[in-house]
């Protein structure tokens, strides 16, 4: 190592429960008779169905194709039937429904004809990317981000150093160690074949010092064999989470990774050793990602252990052999500090599915009021103030609680193991997560809807004063098309006003003519007279 | 079952911080009792009972559940803070009426653990100092300087009944403490120097008989608890450095007319207030920056106040008028967002 390790604030000290389930060397599950693929088990879009109900389909073979460009493929782990394409329980926290592929099993295994790299030293890294990605490899670390993204270049930056996370840091979970013991030659090879996609100088990898066994293997095997890339081992301490990609870079390389950031920002690419495996056995043996190890282990199972598992195998299958009990169990996926409890059995192992983690049921201790005590702080990896984001998420203030940063809370749990008030913090933090992208959603759905609305006025507006403009130049061509011109239409209203003005001349002087007793004839006048003296006389003679 | 992980816990609970709380505070008093007499624990046990009383009412007046607040232990902290403070020589009802108001009006008129703004031990002991300053002030003479220490019975006679002895008066067993000795002697134009040889009876060997053992009994407690992490180091650090620094510039200046810093270390409820008073999480500044200037900032105002203030001893007001402060200090004391801020 050229400089010394790093370390990162906050992180906890935590038993390891690891040794139970590294007793025996990984089982081989028996095949399921019917498999479960969901379209969406990675990070990004869920993948498109290539086959249909009725369809025979092979080991290995495409079954959904890659839905965008953050997306990733999904391939047969065993030959058989496709028998739905329907919604069925995934092992998500709330226990939803997601569209899945189901394949009846043969029991023959059959698997497609597959190509592979013989030499993969002088590949082209396209050429090496493409087969990740056409293998459906993502990160099988717990994140599932489709691995050939991270591969791909995009910053102009070269990669220096490719680090691969052997940490393992969450208690219960060996499957990483286990890989690393028993494929150390894979491991190593995966590396390799990375750090040639990427054109990374070197390899470093790192792993917790409590993994004697598998960082001896890695030794033993870096020993004896040659490798094209410079690859180093690296033991670091065990504190969790030292697993956490961007803890892993600052211990390994001293680099400070936002999360505004990329690894690639600086020059690094970050793997799991799973996904180092899972890469080898793509460009090696042309087998896509199609099985993995998982841990089964907890205090709610006599005979922990890993199982090589086909993905899409149901939980059942895996917890069959075991006396679990949905009612004194607690069933959790991945590890005790990140994973999550599910209640159906039914959802199957996918990529990500490292761990079950069986636990007898215990009553939770009830919250109590923050003491304000700040331990939670002290232990925050991520350096933010987990109290103050606790308060700001009771008091949905969700503009405040960005003022401290909870988008870099990587959601490790260390605050609420330490709180002496037995919050649950971090389920305090992913709800208003949630509520503040949905509003962000609301928002771009709001402001969609008040442009188009805008552009709706502005539509018609514009077409009112080209209706006008329309109707001016045909009036225009109608003038000229009659032979007038401008001056001739001038004196034509010129003249209009001229009898307008005779009209009206006329029309005040008739105003005070008529009146019916002037100009009179004198017999008229007479006749008049003479009614008047006798409607006097009449009126007279009645008085 | 819990929604949400993490799945195991560190077995802390705020009844454990507040049972060590409880345990560290055991050396001081002690010497509390070798020094003073029995007065603490009675005015403890007043203070504890009545703490639980007002407790238990104030919940269920709020109708919140009232076992778990019960034992979370905080009240009987509270109460127990409380009653170190008082004069060991005082009526029954003083820690009474102060723990009522620090348990009702400071804790739970603010929304209760967790949501009080101020130390509810320092409110209490603020607002009966201010209301009745005649009990509150009349400390009694170190029991080995007493010509007769009042026994435990007849300090229990005077808590009940306001009632001496016959043959004593209550000038003749209280007496000024030396931090008031220091303070009213200077200002009737007497140096330091002078007010020392004038008492040597008083001032032990570095600040006060009796005082000076109390106060090296709270810092031995205050480590442990620093030992066992239920403390941080930042706050008493800060406080006793500020303190030290402050006494410092003046002594340099003019030794006749200032204490030195380790009188002012060792005498009154210094090592009390820095390591049980100050550090009450709730009331406190909470990052680590924020919690260096919160307790520099009460020990700078600690030596104002005992200074050039109206009251000898000045841990109350010097916690509660920082503590006003603590939200804008914790604003600008966040700490550096893992990443952020460093160019790389």
């Amino acid at each position: 190592m050229k400089q010394p390790l790093s370390t990162f604030f906050g992180g906890l000290h935590l038993k390891g429960h690891k040794t139970d389930s590294m007793r025996q060397s990984p089982k081989v599950l028996p095949l399921a008779k019917q498999l479960v693929f969901p379209l969406d088990q990675h990070l990004g879009q869920p993948a498109e169905p290539v086959v249909k109900f009725g369809d025979k389909v092979l080991k290995g073979q495409l079954i959904a194709r890659r839905g965008g460009p953050i997306s990733a493929a999904i391939h047969a782990s065993s030959s058989g039937t496709v028998i739905a394409i329907e919604d069925r329980p995934i092992n998500h926290p709330s226990g939803m429904q997601a569209t899945c592929i189901v394949i009846e099993t043969d029991g023959e295994d059959t698997a497609v004809d597959s190509n592979h790299f013989a030499d993969y030293y002088n590949a082209e890294p396209a050429a090496l990317r493409d087969t990740i990605r056409d293998a459906g490899i993502v990160g099988l670390g717990g994140a599932g981000f489709p691995t050939f993204i991270k591969l791909t270049p995009t910053t102009g930056k070269a990669i220096e150093t490719l680090i691969l996370n052997g940490a393992e840091c969450e208690p219960y979970i060996t499957c990483d160690a286990m890989l690393m013991q028993t494929r150390a030659l894979d491991v190593l090879r995966g590396a390799d074949i990375i750090c040639q996609a990427v054109q990374a100088k070197q390899c470093l990898i790192g792993i917790e010092d409590n993994k004697a066994t598998a960082i001896a293997a890695l030794h033993e095997v870096l020993q004896a064999q040659q490798f094209r890339h410079p690859i180093e081992i690296v033991t670091i301490p065990t504190i969790y989470p030292t697993g956490g990609e961007r803890q892993l870079i600052k211990v390994l390389t001293g680099h400070e990774i936002s999360a505004r950031q990329r690894p690639m920002d600086v020059g690094l690419v970050c793997q799991n050793v799973g996904t180092a495996v899972a890469v080898a056995d793509a460009v090696l043996q042309g087998q896509p990602l199609i099985e993995r190890l998982v841990t089964v282990t907890g205090n709610g199972i006599k005979t922990p252990g890993n199982w090589l598992v086909r993905l899409g195998t149901p939980l059942r299958d895996l917890l069959a052999p075991h006396d679990i009990d949905c009612r004194r169990h607690d069933i959790i996926i991945g590890g005790p500090m990140m994973g999550f409890t599910i209640d159906d059995t039914q959802a199957p192992v996918v990529k990500t599915t490292n761990c079950l983690l069986i636990q007898t049921r215990q009553v939770a201790m009830p919250a109590m009021p923050c003491i304000r005590c700040a331990e939670c702080a002290n232990v925050c990896p991520a350096q933010l103030l987990p109290q103050q984001l606790y308060w700001h998420a009771r008091a949905r203030d969700f503009d405040k609680i960005q003022d401290y940063n909870l988008f870099d809370c990587i959601e490790c749990g260390c605050c609420a193991h330490v709180c002496p008030s037995h919050i649950p913090l971090v389920q305090y933090y992913r709800f208003a997560k949630t509520e503040i992208w949905n509003r962000e959603l609301e928002k771009q759905k709001a402001d969609r809807a008040r442009e188009r609305h805008e552009f709706n006025l502005l539509r018609h507006e514009l077409k009112k004063q080209e209706d006008e403009e329309r109707r001016r130049k045909k009036k225009e061509l109608l003038n000229r098309a009659q032979g007038k011109t401008e001056s001739e239409t001038d004196s034509k209203k010129a003249a209009i006003e001229a009898a307008l003005a005779r009209a009206r001349a006329k029309k005040e002087a008739m105003a005070v003519a008529p009146k019916n007793i002037d100009q009179l004839t004198e017999e008229q006048q007479k006749q008049i007279d003479a009614a008047k003296a006798r409607r006097r006389q009449h009126e007279q003679d009645k008085v | 079952m819990r929604l949400s992980s993490p799945f195991i816990f560190a077995s802390n609970s705020v009844t454990r911080i507040m049972i060590w709380v409880v345990l560290a505070l055991i050396p001081g008093i002690v010497a509390q009792v070798i020094y003073f007499g029995w007065g603490v624990i009675i005015n403890a046990a007043i203070a504890i009972a009545s703490a639980l009383l007002f407790e238990t009412l104030i919940l269920s007046l709020r109708k919140r559940p009232v076992a778990p607040s019960l034992l979370d232990g905080s009240a009987i902290v509270t109460a127990l803070l409380l009653a170190i403070s008082l004069p060991p020589l005082t009526p029954w009802w003083i820690p009474f009426v102060g723990t009522g108001f620090a348990i009702v009006i400071a804790k739970h008129l603010y929304g209760g653990l967790g949501y009080n703004p101020f130390n509810p031990a320092m409110i209490g002991y603020a607002m009966l100092l201010i209301a009745f300053p005649k009990q509150m002030t009349a400390w009694l003479l170190p029991v080995m300087l007493a010509d007769h220490p009042l026994t435990f019975s007849q300090l229990l006679q005077y808590s009940l009944h306001t009632h001496l002895p016959n043959s004593l008066s209550l000038d003749a067993v209280t007496g000024a403490s030396p931090l008031d000795l220091v303070k009213t002697q200077t200002r009737l134009g007497q140096t330091i120097p002078m007010v020392l040889e004038q008492s040597s009876n008083r001032f032990g060997s570095l600040a006060g008989i009796g005082w000076e053992w109390i106060n090296v009994w709270f810092l031995v407690g205050g480590l442990v608890l620093m030992a066992r992490r239920i403390i941080s180091w930042h706050i008493p650090l800060a406080m006793l450095t500020a303190l030290i620094v402050m006494a410092g510039i003046f002594y340099l200046i003019d030794p006749n007319l200032y204490a030195s810093p380790l009188f002012h270390l060792m005498s009154g409820a210094t090592m009390l207030g820095a390591f049980f008073i100050a550090t009450d999480p709730v009331t406190a500044a909470t990052t680590v920056k924020g919690r260096l200037v919160y307790g520099a900032l009460i020990g700078v105002l600690l030596y104002i106040i005992r200074q050039w203030g109206g009251y000898p001893d000045a841990i109350a007001f010097a916690v509660l008028l920082i503590n006003m402060a603590v939200p804008t200090i914790d604003y600008y004391t966040k700490p550096r967002v893992f990443g952020e801020g460093r160019g790389n």
